[in-house]
């Protein structure tokens, strides 16, 4: 069953004019899809206008460029169907729980008895029955905002968005709260078939959410769109989770164009510190031994501690060239042609070895082809190396990384500038 | 914290206190009856004031439906200026500015044109008088609920609004369910400021002079206005007496019990530190009576509020917002035809003035500038001292704070005849005795203001001051002047354009059968009124609005800015 789109943003942008024509742009080009039975969570840091993004999927506030659809519809302004929650409550302290929920159905054309059952039916369902008369000053801040809760869900909204909802409550509050949230919309009590949630908490987001939309500032653009299929209910102190975190943590703090090195799934790959000479001696040998050999009866071949032969025998396995088997090093067909050649097929295999299963190489090469002048500072690459390894081991990777690249020809190395730079255009794909 | 009270019907029982909101009610009715069928009466020129104290309560019922009445029509006019003022940047721009000038105009200046164009509406009915009587008062009070509710209404919380627009409240909705509660707390406190100011201008709104006609309405300040006149000195103490005992039982039966009530509508969710009581609104929340009428009243306001959705269907938005843009238009269409007419006629009454007047307006002006500002420096030598320790002292202030509140609340001009007696026997005549007459109109402003500065100075940071022992100059000018200075400021605009206003009741001043004056602007306004020399009027009237804006523009505007982005203590 194809999923149905409840909104949709296209092309959004938004700009306010400040002091004399100055133009501020908060949002540009926004373009989501919020899918029924979607959680999504947006996240950005302060400032990049996630607010914003969520008054204008409200219809509260107006882009300047772009348009919302409500299930295919252009929304102009606000529609009874998408009910917000605020950060602040905005309860009306004036009135009782129940009437600050009844009021919002006065223009429905409901008569009172109808009213005040679908009002308690919504307090019931957050939990605060009894508290119907009481007024919003004698509840703490998490029973205010259940009761801004069911103001929201008593209209019976097809879109639930919540702008920073728990940020004015303390931890323990929260965390209830959000606890009973989820509870709701997995047992789909919710009367929503989706919500969106705006927060600066990245645990929120992985505990609440199906899906982190990242918002870059300055102007706030979508940086990334990450699914979080995690089980519910979600174990905070699971490996999985913390790495969610982690992942999410170093999308928002890094600038746009590092992000897609830091959505590659899983751990970065660690590249062994072998010499491109010292791998094909490697090779070389074991072709000569019959293309088999055990890896101790290796290590006195060469009288070379089995420490010092490992990482050789890890760069070949990651080129493809052997694998090991019950203790022995054993070449592929590759290793053995690679054994073979002579010196300029030896670097065209290598060349395309390192690109296929080499992803720092990869990388940098797709960085340096989308870079106009071609040319890229170390510091770069360390930069986001840092993300995954500890600054000495940064370096001993992009070390290798160099050897490796400069030996397949692929990119060469300014040492006097520190750069990296491409002699010619390298197609990665 | 205090649960609301709420009473199931199944208790309903009638109780002692019943029968006295019955009683009372059907009183207030039976007296606004009667004096409405009074000012139907032909209008007698000669009307004379009976000095018999048995006279006093009728008078002062009739006063007391003045102000009553000029306060209804202040409340309207607030909330429509408000609202219009508020519709757009176009509006907001023409009418605020208009609201700061017409705030500036003295009440007296309004005087001979409201009484002579109600006069040839009814001609030989004192019900011309008397309205002109209403809406002068009306003038009076009604500029400071309007800003008031201006304010309000364009500080509610941006998600409040939200809720409004997002749950789509109709205007009727928005304004009974978001609009009024929140600015329920300023209107009524601005409320009570302006009902103490209705009694301010009733001496001269009762009984005055126009064009060497004596016009005279039956009123408590025409009663003291007519003693002090004879020089009877019992009689004008009988009227004041009466005042305050009227102004002290209006705090008890109305003004506590709806503050106490309005607390319901602060924002804040921290309890203050003290509840606010009246003991007489903890009594009518027991009467079974009164319970019923608010639940008639609630649902009939839910059934126009429900009916406002129907027409809103009905009829359509685009109709009712026509409809709405055509009375406006015409509104303002009347408004501007108006201003063209009265600077028209304006500029023909001012083409007898001579170069003379100008120089008259002129000296007139200095003399005033001089009286306003050391009477406002002389409140300001004593207020600062004493409110700052009402301020810093609790004890001292819940003490202090009632007696000074009943002094403020006594109007400056019943006062005077009494304060002038004293000045005569003193000697030094009116021109230094003006002065006094203002400081007692304008003092009080500064000195609550002062008080809620000090009291507002955050205790840590006094507790601070203390452990490293800053006294004596070092503390006023490190902690107390800067941590009162926007309330300070606000209370000498306040103060400020008060004295300028009391510059025409305390210039000019009739005592003993004898009017006294002095040169100054105000007796200016004061003397072309009575004689009907409207050229002059007009033209002392604008300088004085001149005067009056333009301080406020160069000097208070850029103090309160000051005030409000170096001196804000959060």
């Amino acid at each position: 069953m194809a999923k149905e789109v409840i909104l949709e943003t296209k092309g959004i942008k938004k700009s306010f004019l400040v002091g004399k024509g100055h133009e501020v742009v908060v949002l540009d080009d926004i373009n989501l899809k919020v899918y029924s039975g979607e959680f999504i969570s947006i996240l950005g840091q302060s400032g990049a206008g996630k607010s914003t993004l969520l008054r204008i999927m409200a219809g509260l506030v107006e882009p300047s460029e772009g348009e919302v659809l409500y299930k295919g519809v252009p929304l102009k302004k606000a529609n009874a169907k998408i009910a917000v929650v605020f950060q602040s409550f905005a309860l009306f302290p004036w009135y009782t729980v129940l009437e600050n929920v009844k009021i919002v159905l006065a223009g429905e054309g409901l008569d009172e008895k109808e009213i005040h059952e679908k009002a308690i039916k919504a307090i019931d369902l957050v939990g605060l029955d009894g508290f119907e008369d009481a007024y919003p000053r004698e509840l703490s801040g998490g029973m205010r905002q259940r009761v801004g809760i069911a103001r929201a869900l008593v209209v019976e909204p097809e879109l639930l968005l919540m702008d920073e909802p728990f940020s004015a409550l303390d931890v323990l509050t929260a965390d209830n709260l959000r606890g009973d949230i989820i509870d709701l919309w997995k047992e789909g009590k919710m009367p929503a078939k989706a919500i969106v949630l705006v927060t600066h908490n990245i645990e929120e987001a992985v505990s609440m959410a199906s899906k982190a939309v990242i918002l870059s500032h300055n102007p706030g653009k979508i940086k990334a769109e990450i699914p979080i299929e995690l089980p519910y209910p979600r174990d905070r102190n699971s490996r999985d989770f913390k790495f969610m975190l982690d992942k999410i943590y170093t999308v928002l703090v890094k600038p746009t164009e590092e992000v897609p090195f830091l959505l590659t799934a899983g751990r970065y790959q660690f590249l062994p510190h072998a010499k491109v000479g010292a791998i094909a001696g490697l090779i070389e040998l074991v072709h000569d031994k019959g293309g088999k050999i055990d890896i101790y009866a290796l290590s006195s071949e060469l009288s070379m501690e089995v420490d010092d032969i490992f990482p050789l025998i890890e760069a070949s396995v990651i080129l493809d060239f052997g694998e090991i088997k019950e203790g022995d090093f054993i070449l592929t067909e590759k290793g053995k042609k690679w054994a073979e050649a002579d010196t300029l097929e030896k670097k065209e295999i290598f060349k395309e070895e390192a690109l296929q299963n080499v992803q720092l190489i990869k990388q940098i090469v797709q960085v340096l082809s989308t870079i106009s002048k071609h040319r890229v500072s170390e510091e770069f690459f360390i930069d986001i190396l840092k993300n995954h390894f500890t600054p000495e081991e940064s370096w001993n990777q992009l070390e290798t990384a160099i050897d490796w690249g400069r030996y397949a020809e692929l990119f060469a190395y300014d040492y006097d500038s520190g750069e990296l730079y491409l002699e010619e255009l390298v197609r990665t794909d | 914290m205090k649960l609301p009270i709420s009473m199931p019907l199944e208790t309903f029982r009638i109780r002692s206190i019943d029968f006295a909101v019955l009683i009372f009610i059907i009183g207030i009715l039976s007296l606004i009856i009667y004096i409405a069928s009074e000012w139907g009466a032909p209008y007698e020129r000669t009307l004379e004031i009976d000095l018999n104290p048995a006279k006093i309560p009728e008078y002062s019922a009739q006063s007391l439906v003045r102000i009553f009445l000029a306060y209804m029509l202040s409340l309207v006019f607030s909330i429509w200026y408000g609202y219009t003022a508020s519709r757009s940047k176009f509006h907001e721009k023409i009418m605020i500015p208009l609201l700061d000038i017409l705030q500036s105009i003295p009440v007296l200046s309004f005087l001979p044109a409201v009484v002579l164009a109600m006069i040839s509406l009814f001609p030989g009915k004192r019900i011309g008088l008397e309205i002109a009587c209403v809406l002068l008062i009306f003038t009076g009070q009604v500029w400071n609920m309007t800003f008031s509710f201006y304010h309000s209404i364009n500080t509610i919380p941006k998600e409040m609004r939200e809720v409004a627009k997002l749950f789509k409240f109709n205007k009727f909705s928005k304004f009974l369910r978001l609009d009024l509660p929140f600015s329920a707390i300023g209107l009524i406190w601005n409320s009570m400021m302006s009902v103490a100011g209705g009694w301010f201008f009733l001496m001269a709104c009762e009984m005055f002079v126009l064009e060497d006609k004596d016009f005279r309405l039956p009123g408590l300040g025409s009663y003291i206005q007519t003693a002090s006149n004879k020089g009877n000195i019992e009689y004008v103490l009988y009227g004041l007496g009466t005042m305050i005992f009227l102004i002290i039982l209006l705090d008890i039966l109305i003004w506590r019990p709806l503050i106490a009530w309005s607390q319901k509508f602060r924002l804040d969710t921290v309890p203050p530190e003290e509840e606010r009581e009246s003991f007489v609104l903890n009594i009518l929340t027991g009467s079974s009576l009164l319970q019923i009428f608010s639940r008639v009243v609630s649902s009939f306001i839910n059934k126009i509020e429900n009916l406002s959705y129907e027409s809103f269907q009905i009829y359509g938005k685009s109709f009712i917002n026509k409809l709405s843009k055509i009375i406006g238009l015409a509104l303002v269409l009347t408004l501007l035809s108006a201003v063209v007419w009265a600077i028209l006629k304006a500029s023909s009454i001012l083409s007898s003035i001579t170069l003379n007047d100008i120089f008259k307006i002129l000296t007139a002006s200095l003399y005033s500038f001089l009286r306003t500002s050391v009477a406002i420096l002389i409140a300001l030598a004593w207020t600062l001292p004493a409110g700052v320790y009402i301020g810093l002292n609790p004890r001292a202030a819940k003490f202090l704070q009632g007696i000074v509140q009943i002094a403020a609340s006594v109007p400056a001009t019943a006062v005077f005849p009494v304060i002038l007696l004293f000045l005569i026997k003193l000697g030094g005549g009116l021109d230094i005795g003006a002065i006094f007459l203002m400081l007692l109109g304008t003092q009080w402003y500064l000195l609550f203001n002062i008080i809620a500065g000090a009291s507002a100075i955050p205790k840590d940071l006094i507790e601070i001051s203390r452990a490293y022992k800053i006294k004596g100059l070092k503390k006023w000018r490190a902690l107390i002047l800067p941590g009162i200075f926007p309330y300070l400021i606000t209370g000498l605009i306040t103060a400020s354009g008060g004295a300028w206003n009391a510059t025409i009741v305390s210039e000019y001043v009739s005592f003993g059968g004898q009017m006294m004056q002095t040169k100054g602007l105000g007796a200016l306004i004061s003397s072309s009124s009575a004689e009907g020399n409207f050229a002059l009027l007009l033209l002392s009237t604008c300088m004085m609005s001149i005067i009056v804006v333009s301080i406020n523009r160069l000097v208070w505007k850029r103090l309160f800015i000051l005030a409000k982005t170096k001196y804000t203590l959060e």
